[in-house]
């Protein structure tokens, strides 16, 4: 019925009054597949699960769950929802939400009773069972959340940042729980701004930026064919002048130690918020961001001179770079203590993709 | 798997989340309390010292009990709810709206019915015979949904403050206990004040707990039922159609 497809998505849209939410997507998502679902803030994921768990109504398009139509109660009988925000009752102990929420799935009391034993156990909640969930920490309730999402057995999970400002215990314990469901042969969405995380546990990968999908693939696929550049790590046993790096063949840009640490920092905020700005991480030849001012453009055209012995390179030609990198020590009788090449990220693909459909705009 | 989705399955459904309800909603030393005081000093304000009788008495102070026990919580639950986010976990069950909006109305009619059983053992208590015991009690179970279907309806505005949806259950539920012959017989209302309080479920309500207490009512039985059933489907319906509007504004 639902032909090898636990998601199916054609055209599907959304409007708040003026501001189209979801425009026009479509997406399949394979059954025992573990789907990440990224974009920035407001791009739409969380109203793209809503639309699939039925909790807001689509304007315009068909999607369905499990064969299903997405929010029709046979797909909800189905599904294991984690919403974005943490919302257990708080006034029931977390033995009694996962009672609560088995009884609205009607599974029968014997098979609850275990099934919510062994998810407390799995979670590190079953000491904590008969407390109420307003005394759990933010990290308890989410793993609650989670135990409360799986205690019907559900075929397909949806998880809208279930991870998100958590203690790195409760992440992790979420982490190996999705590991495992996805071994069980679980189909499993999830909504992330962990782009770590998105490349490590998912299958394929779906970008979407301001309601409109940019990107379907698997993590590596991403990480290639739209992250393209590579960043090369160099430490050298002596300070160098930048401009003159600057100008090897391949640069596409440089930065300083502290600028990595900025730039690092700024790519997180961006991931974070959806903002653009000019050129950017993985940016072509010549569109340098303006980085703290010690970043120094592929012309060397910076007005003070700086010199340092740590430095990182984007580029495009790896080889070309490494291979100038190895030749310039050479002739500057200089040793180089690192040289760390790190292939394109899922991080620079986002970031790249995201920015690109927002100059476009 | 139990589930084929009928009207079976979400009814048992819609007792699950009654259950919830009253456990984190109703079943409060505080809520109780108040929903007994509030109407009794209300009720006393407008009562003492004007000679009269417990028999026209308590028809009245039964009506008002069950009036604002059945309508104080229910036009707050769904705001709470919201502004808890276990609105959107609650609706991405596999639960219809209607099967959640049945199960608010379930909470708050076994709230005002256990309320209001109270006015009525005390009666009995102080001697006062009901005429037909069965037909009584029929009616109270009737306006504990009829008016708790209107605490449901309350809330359609899709505001998450609870103290908006409360002033606005406020500016309906007070003029309401003047005009439905609680406190002056319908007989003695002119008619003008006659034809407004049968805008009011609770005139029929307490019509028939007259009749069953006094042995004397306005308007016949059947009459008063079948008003009191035409209101509480008027009012499940509009909450029902209503909800399905506002609700996802809420999330």
């Amino acid at each position: 019925m639902n032909d090898g497809f636990a998601v199916r998505v054609k055209n599907l849209t959304k409007h708040y009054g003026q501001v189209v939410a979801v425009d026009h997507i479509s997406f399949e998502v394979k059954q025992g597949e573990l789907f990440g679902f990224l974009g920035p803030n407001g791009a739409g994921k969380t109203t793209t699960i809503r639309m699939l768990i039925g909790v807001i109504r689509k304007d315009h398009g068909e999607a369905s769950v499990m064969g299903y139509p997405a929010g029709s109660l046979r797909a909800k009988q189905l599904s294991g929802v984690v919403p974005e925000m943490a919302n257990a009752y708080i006034d029931l102990s977390g033995w009694d939400n996962l009672m609560l929420m088995a009884e609205l799935y009607r599974t029968p009391v014997h098979v609850a009773k275990k099934q919510a034993e062994v998810l407390l156990h799995a979670l590190g909640l079953y000491e904590r069972k008969d407390s109420k969930t307003s005394t759990y920490s933010m990290g308890m309730r989410k793993r609650l959340l989670l135990a409360m999402a799986l205690i019907n057995d559900p075929q397909i999970l949806f998880l809208d940042e279930p991870t998100s400002g958590l203690d790195v215990q409760s992440a992790r314990a979420i982490r190996e729980m999705l590991r495992n469901l996805r071994k069980e042969g679980k189909t499993i969405m999830l909504t992330t701004h962990n782009m770590d995380e998105a490349a490590e546990l998912s299958d394929r990968v779906a970008i979407i930026n301001r309601g409109r999908l940019v990107a379907v693939d698997t993590p590596d696929g991403l990480s290639i064919t739209a992250g393209r550049v590579s960043l090369i790590d160099v430490s050298f046993d002596q300070p160098v002048d930048e401009k003159i790096l600057a100008r090897l063949p391949g640069v596409n840009r440089l930065e300083t130690a502290q600028a990595i640490e900025d730039a690092e920092k700024l790519r997180a905020q961006m991931a974070m918020t959806g903002t653009s700005r000019p050129g950017g991480v993985g940016g072509g030849r010549g569109q340098m961001p303006s980085l703290s001012g010690r970043q120094i453009s592929a012309d060397g055209n910076e007005g003070a001179k700086r010199s340092g012995n740590r430095f990182r390179f984007y580029t495009e030609n790896t080889t070309q770079l490494v291979n100038a990198l190895v030749d310039f020590s050479r002739a500057s009788s200089l040793n180089m203590n690192i040289l760390n090449v790190r292939p394109p990220s899922l991080e620079d693909a986002f970031v790249r993709l995201t920015e690109e459909k927002s100059r476009e705009k | 798997m139990r589930s084929d989705f009928g009207i079976i399955d979400q009814t048992i459904r819609s007792f699950t989340i009654a259950r919830k309800s009253i456990r984190i909603f109703y079943a409060k030393g505080p809520v109780i309390v108040f929903g007994l005081l509030f109407p009794i000093f209300l009720f006393l304000s407008f009562t003492i010292g004007r000679n009269m009788t417990l028999d026209f008495m308590l028809p009245g102070f039964l009506g008002m009990i069950l009036f604002f026990t059945a309508t104080s919580i229910s036009p707050v639950v769904v705001p709470w709810e919201a502004q808890a986010r276990t609105l959107e976990r609650l609706m991405s069950c596999p639960v219809r709206l209607e099967t959640i909006i049945m199960g608010d109305v379930l909470a708050s009619f076994a709230f005002g019915t256990a309320i209001s059983l109270v006015p009525v053992v005390i009666g009995l208590a102080l001697g006062i015979t009901v005429s037909s015991p069965i037909l009584f009690a029929f009616a109270i179970i009737l306006a504990a949904i009829c008016f708790a279907s209107l605490g449901n309806v309350f809330s359609i505005p899709p505001t998450n403050i609870p103290a908006t949806v409360n002033m606005i259950a406020a500016a309906v539920r007070f003029p309401v206990i003047f005009i439905s012959g609680i406190f002056i017989p319908l007989d003695e209302l002119p008619t003008w004040g006659q034809a407004i309080s049968y805008i009011s479920p609770l005139t029929y309500f307490t019509d028939i707990a007259r009749n069953s207490i006094q042995g004397q009512s306005h308007l016949p039985l059947f009459v008063d039922f079948l008003a009191l059933l035409g209101f509480t489907v008027l009012f499940l319906v509009v909450a029902m159609k209503m909800h399905q509007r506002t609700m996802p504004r809420r999330i």
